[in-house]
Order: structure tokens, then C-alpha cells, then sequence
């Protein structure tokens, strides 16, 4: 399993989901239309490393994080 | 160091704690930037959410880029709501000479406005809303979206 989070304004509880690759998880995830907008302009960590394609193994226990767009200061 | 406080930074305090951390360190340049609150389209304040994890990691890979330059970078910022004319962030760069500090201060601010994990919501009517139309997407956002 693994665990999927949603950071900062995405009002959405985590997922433990059965997974194991970043294609089957934005299947599921594009499945939700709440999330489309999010989907296209949030970055994704495995494990608070951020990654920057689908082309990511995940292992039992990975938690995945969504980041929306960010402003701090 | 980096310092996390809740709700508005005390700026004078802060600035003097860095300066008295740093006066015998044989640094020629001290660059403060000091972000405070506005009033603007009738906020109330403003409010914010960290992802610590990912900006301490953030904060120590500008740590060593800093170090390579001789310099060292200390930043605080607020969680929670800060209100008009408050300070929420404040950034610092202590190097040998003015213009690595120069250079990092301006360098620093702007890749912590595009990649520090922190969001950013209006006080308006005792509702917060998020900026989303001041923030920017995070380099590599989207890889999940249809569209991708």
C-alpha cells in the first residue's frame, strides 16, 4: 500500500491505495474531476523527493504527495 | 537556520538575535529582506500552510550552495495567520563581501517565491481563500494531469 496526501488547499483526506507505479495512480486520480484542475499544476513527491516524471517504482509504504502552487513570504 | 514561528514574526528581535549570532564571524555584509503585509483588495491579512519536510530539504540544499560561496543563509516565516502590516518572512545572506550577498539575497528570495512549499490564503471576510492567481506552479507540476 501506499499512501497519497494532499498538501496545502486541496481539501481532499489521504488515500491508502494498492499501487504500484505513478501511471496507475494518476489513472485513479484524473477518475476524481475535483482534482483535474490540481492534477495539471501540482508537483509530486515520493517520499519528500520531489520527482518529475511518471517514471517512479513504488514500493510498499511510499507516501506520495500532491504540492498545488506555492506562494510564501 | 531556519525558523518557524507561529503567526507574525518578531522582526526586531530576530534581525538583532541573526546579527549577534554573526558579529564575530568576520562577515563584511549582512542583506536582510523583510516581507511584510499590505493592505491590498481588502484583506484582512494573510494566512499560511508549510510542508516542513520538503522546505527543510529546500533550505538545506540552498544551505550548501550558499557555503560553496562563502556565504550562509538564515530565513524565518510564519505559520498561520499574519495580519496587516506584520511580517511574515524574513530572508538573510551574511557573506565576506557586498556582492555574493547581493547576488544570494536576490537568487534566494526569488527560488523560495517558485519552490518553497508554502501556501498562501487571503483573510477577507473571516474566510481564508487561496491565492491561487499569485502563486506559481512548482518546476516539473502537472505530471499526473490528462494532459501529461
Amino acid at each position: 500500500m501506499v499512501r497519497v496526501e494532499f498538501l496545502g488547499p486541496i481539501q481532499k483526506e489521504p488515500l491508502e491505495l494498492d499501487i504500484e507505479n505513478l501511471n496507475q495512480l494518476a489513472a485513479i486520480l484524473q477518475a476524481d474531476k475535483s482534482l483535474e484542475m490540481w492534477l495539471e499544476n501540482s508537483a509530486v513527491a515520493v517520499n519528500d523527493t520531489l520527482v518529475g516524471s511518471r517514471d517512479v517504482v513504488l514500493q510498499d509504504g511510499d507516501r506520495i504527495s500532491l504540492l498545488p502552487p506555492v506562494c510564501g513570504g | 537556520m531556519l525558523s518557524l514561528y507561529n503567526g507574525a514574526l518578531d522582526v526586531p528581535t530576530i534581525l538583532k538575535e541573526w546579527y549577534e549570532q554573526e558579529s564575530a564571524s568576520n562577515y563584511g555584509a549582512y542583506i536582510p529582506f523583510v516581507g511584510t503585509v499590505r493592505e491590498e483588495d481588502g484583506i484582512e491579512g494573510l494566512s499560511f500552510d508549510i510542508y516542513e519536510p520538503i522546505l527543510i530539504k529546500w533550505y538545506e540544499a540552498w544551505k550548501k550552495k550558499a557555503a560553496e560561496r562563502g556565504a550562509i543563509i538564515k530565513m524565518a516565516h510564519s505559520r498561520g495567520d499574519v495580519m496587516l502590516h506584520e511580517s511574515s518572512y524574513i530572508a538573510a545572506v551574511f557573506s565576506p563581501k557586498r556582492r555574493v550577498a547581493l547576488e544570494l539575497i536576490e537568487e534566494f528570495v526569488e527560488d523560495f517565491k517558485a519552490s518553497a512549499p508554502i501556501w498562501k490564503y487571503d483573510l477577507k471576510d473571516s474566510r481564508r481563500i487561496y491565492a491561487l492567481d499569485r502563486s506559481t506552479a512548482i518546476a516539473g507540476s502537472g505530471i499526473l494531469g490528462a494532459k501529461s
